[in-house]
């Protein structure tokens, strides 16, 4: 039964998007204002019927229904609970109703929340997320639906695979999709703002806290991903240039933009045009990236199962959506060209060239990603890798970070830069000292982490510089957000100079009771034995690094087997162990057995790594996030409503 | 005027911004993308020795050589037609076996061997590289002396 209740609802969630979409249409040609009042109620019961459809799914994987395909192809009744739960999205179609889900309650929550947009604005945003919706309704109901049944249920599934099987798919693809499929609200908003011609500094403030919303829940979604290939996958990186992670940074530098440039938008009534320009690129981008990973495209662990079908239906979506929302951009483009006039050297300046960095960066990324798909079309195989990232994201991403120092300081129209000057030279001799350090007593450096950590020192201390002579009491919050994630920036970009210039490897051949040096570390290989877990068994290796002041700890990396389930072939992980220090990590993988000839015990192969700061990477990635997170708490004044009611209640309570 | 001199001013760098950042891509695809080899494509001679590339091809039968050191193997990949020596020092993946298949990061060393940087191996049937779904279902591995 349940099934079947997840699918109606799902139908009647269809239902009401296609009712939101017709009535605000109707609404905007002049319709009766009964119409208008449909939307908004239409639009939340399509978010909660669709979360009730994805918890009845997550349900059916909970009681291991494997009379449902999708459980039984990807679920197991000895599955620890967790992973079962985390299972529902570990999927093509679950994740896809996921994805769905965000979709319908974001509009649900703009119908809720969103007071400051004119009504027939509003209108049209909803009608605009009502037919994005639409369309995915469409491609779930007619070509993914989670909710089949087989004919004959099999007495168990076959299981998740085994890389999956870890506490990071319970919260990497929901903040992913969170950001991912947020960013569908600016898309919306900017659509809605067209086609009622309402561009402008109000437009501007409204979207801003659901632009800062859904860029928090990207960085963070990335962090976590990043951080999850980096210990799951045991090749110790933390960015593999992977087409997979390139589609989830494209919207995050679109977002990025997006963020600065409705600042100006806002704050000036400038970029108008170009503002709503990356609203409809950021979710485009979020589509383009569905499109790659899951039409068959290329081939990941993200992927799931292939089917051509599926790839036609999301190229159509895509075409339909991304072609109808910049015909309506050049339909309008006469009407929100013009904006405010400002100087080259001020603060919307800044923006712009900020603007303009990671757009080519984003196009620069892009086209990498999808370079090997055109050329194999045209009958060329090649793989673009880290080399070319590095080459031409590298310097931009520099250059963009020397912008974000100057920025801050600059003031709003145009400035003299007097207090650019000012407080310039303090960052300046932080980031020569990095730099003197670094040529002196760092050995060889290549020149690119040599760079990274210098404009980090930079960055670093003039970060921090929109807070001097200021009271910080009384310092806003979004000040307060940007100081904080640039400082986040500054932090990552530190770690990844010193995690590529200093990393130290060691890969050996060891036998029990064997010493390996790295770093300051001696690591004693004190053995294996084997373990096992609920649903696989592993060797686990036991370590033990000593540092040069004498502290020892134990890591106990393992190598574990997953039996295949129903009819699978079974499947080999890794775990790799790591031990975090202040100065960075120690990471273990251990490796296959090395039989001797002459009789000695086995070997193992052992592959170590000391990262120098790696962890400053995802703290960094966590501080953007945090800062953002400020911004977004004083931009919807959250605080301030919070505030009036407290003293709203203190009088009551005080009044006779 | 003046707004309109400004605009022209921002076109004209967003232009030179784009176009400096066309002809950085270019050049970097250029040097950088790796090409996807196969070992016949190899001993035709469309691999320069040095240059980055990938191979793609079956493990053959029997080719396995495990080094003294425990970490360096030889093996030799093959594509039914030729088949190219390859070394890699390294921890090989789970499923990295013979008659099955790989694909290897690295590049050509002038004695006609494919020295790895890394190796990946099909991960298991439900998910595989994209470049194996392309090679003969039935390869036959030539016999190796």
């Amino acid at each position: 039964m349940i099934a079947e209740l997840g699918l109606a609802l799902l139908w009647i969630a269809a239902a009401l998007a296609c009712l939101s979409l017709v009535a605000g249409t109707l609404f905007l040609r002049g319709g009766s204002k009964d119409l208008a009042a449909l939307v908004r109620p239409a639009s939340v019961a399509q978010g909660v019927l669709t979360a009730a459809a994805f918890g009845l799914l997550i349900a059916l994987f909970v009681r291991s229904d494997m009379s449902v395909e999708l459980v039984a192809r990807n679920s197991n009744s000895l599955k620890p609970m967790i992973f079962k739960i985390a299972g529902t999205w570990g999927n093509h179609e679950g994740s896809m109703l996921l994805w769905l889900m965000i979709l319908s309650l974001s509009g649900g929550l703009i119908a809720i929340f969103e007071k400051r947009l004119r009504e027939d604005t509003l209108v049209a945003t909803l009608a605009a997320q009502a037919a994005l919706s639409l369309g995915f309704f469409a491609f779930l109901l007619f070509s993914s639906n989670p909710f089949r049944r087989l004919p004959v249920a099999p007495p168990d599934g076959q299981g998740l695979n085994p890389l999956l099987q870890d506490i990071g798919l319970a919260f990497h693809p929901p903040t992913l999709y969170v950001g991912y499929v947020g960013l569908s609200v600016a898309f919306s908003f900017a659509v809605g703002a067209l086609i009622t011609r309402e561009i402008g500094p109000a437009f501007a403030r409204a979207m801003r806290p659901w632009v800062l919303g859904s860029w928090i829940f990207l960085t963070l979604g990335i962090t976590a991903g990043s951080y999850w290939a980096y210990y799951e996958l045991g090749w110790g990186g933390w960015w593999f240039w992977d087409p997979v992670e390139n589609v989830s940074l494209v919207p995050w530098l679109a977002g990025a933009a997006l963020l600065h440039s409705v600042a100006v938008t806002a704050t000036r009534n400038a970029l108008r045009a170009w503002t709503v320009m990356l609203a409809v690129i950021g979710f485009s981008m979020s589509m383009v990236g569905t499109f790659i990973v899951r039409s068959g495209l290329l081939t990941s662990v993200h992927s799931f199962a292939v089917d051509p079908e599926r790839g036609t239906f999301l190229l159509v979506l895509m075409a339909i959506y991304i072609g109808g929302a910049l015909t309506l951009f050049a339909l309008r483009a006469g009407a929100v060209a013009e904006g405010k006039k400002f100087a080259l050297l001020s603060r919307e300046g800044s923006l712009v060239i900020n603007n303009l960095l990671l757009t080519t960066i984003l196009a620069l990324v892009l086209l990498g990603t999808l370079y090997p798909i055109v050329a194999e079309a045209m009958g060329e195989k090649i793989s673009v890798g880290p080399p070319y990232y590095n080459k031409v994201a590298g310097p931009l991403a520099l250059i963009l970070c020397l912008v974000m120092v100057a920025g801050p300081l600059l003031s709003w129209r145009k400035d003299d830069g007097k207090r650019l000057w000012s407080r310039l030279p303090l960052a300046i001799f932080a980031g020569a000292v990095v730099l003197f350090g670094l040529v002196l007593f760092g050995g060889k450096v290549g020149i690119l982490p040599l760079l990274g950590m210098t404009v980090a020192g930079v960055v670093a201390v003039a970060s921090l510089a929109p807070l001097w002579g200021r009271n910080l009491r009384r310092t806003p919050l979004p000040t307060w957000g940007m100081v904080v994630a640039h400082f986040g920036v500054a932090v990552c970009l530190a770690g990844m100079g010193a995690e590529s210039a200093f990393i130290k490897e060691r890969l050996v051949a060891a036998a029990p009771g064997e010493v390996i040096r790295i770093g300051n570390f001696s690591v004693k290989f004190a053995g294996v034995k084997p373990v096992a877990g609920p649903n696989y068994t592993a060797i686990e290796g036991t370590l033990v690094a000593t540092t040069s002041s004498g502290s020892s700890f134990t890591m106990k990396p393992e190598a574990r087997t997953f039996p295949g389930l129903m009819g699978t072939a079974p499947t080999e992980t890794n775990e790799a162990a790591l031990l975090t220090r202040p100065g960075g990590q120690l990471y273990a993988v251990l490796g296959q057995p090395v039989a001797s000839d002459d009789g000695r015990a086995d070997r193992y192969q052992i592959r170590l790594w000391w990262k120098p700061l790696v962890w400053w990477i995802w703290l960094g990635g966590a501080l953007i996030a945090i800062g953002a997170a400020l911004s977004l708490l004083g931009r919807a004044q959250l605080l301030a409503i919070w505030r009036a009611r407290r003293a709203r209640k203190l009088q009551e309570r005080f009044a006779p | 005027m003046k707004a309109k001199h400004q605009r022209l001013i921002l076109a004209l760098v967003a232009l030179c911004g784009v176009a400096g950042a066309g002809v950085l891509a270019a050049s970097a695809l250029r040097d950088e993308a790796a090409y996807f080899r196969t070992p016949v494509e190899v001993q035709g001679g469309k691999a320069a020795v040095g240059e980055a590339m990938r191979l793609g091809g079956m493990v053959a039968k029997g080719s396995i050589e495990r080094q003294a050191d425990g970490l360096t193997i030889r093996f030799v990949a093959t594509d039914g037609k030729a088949s190219v020596p390859v070394e890699y020092k390294g921890i090989v993946p789970d499923l990295f076996g013979e008659e099955s298949g790989m694909v290897a990061d690295g590049r050509m060393r002038a004695d006609g061997t494919f020295v790895a940087d890394r190796i990946l191996a099909k991960h298991d049937e439900r998910y595989m590289p994209p470049q194996m779904g392309e090679m003969p279902k039935n390869m036959k591995a030539p016999a190796t002396t």
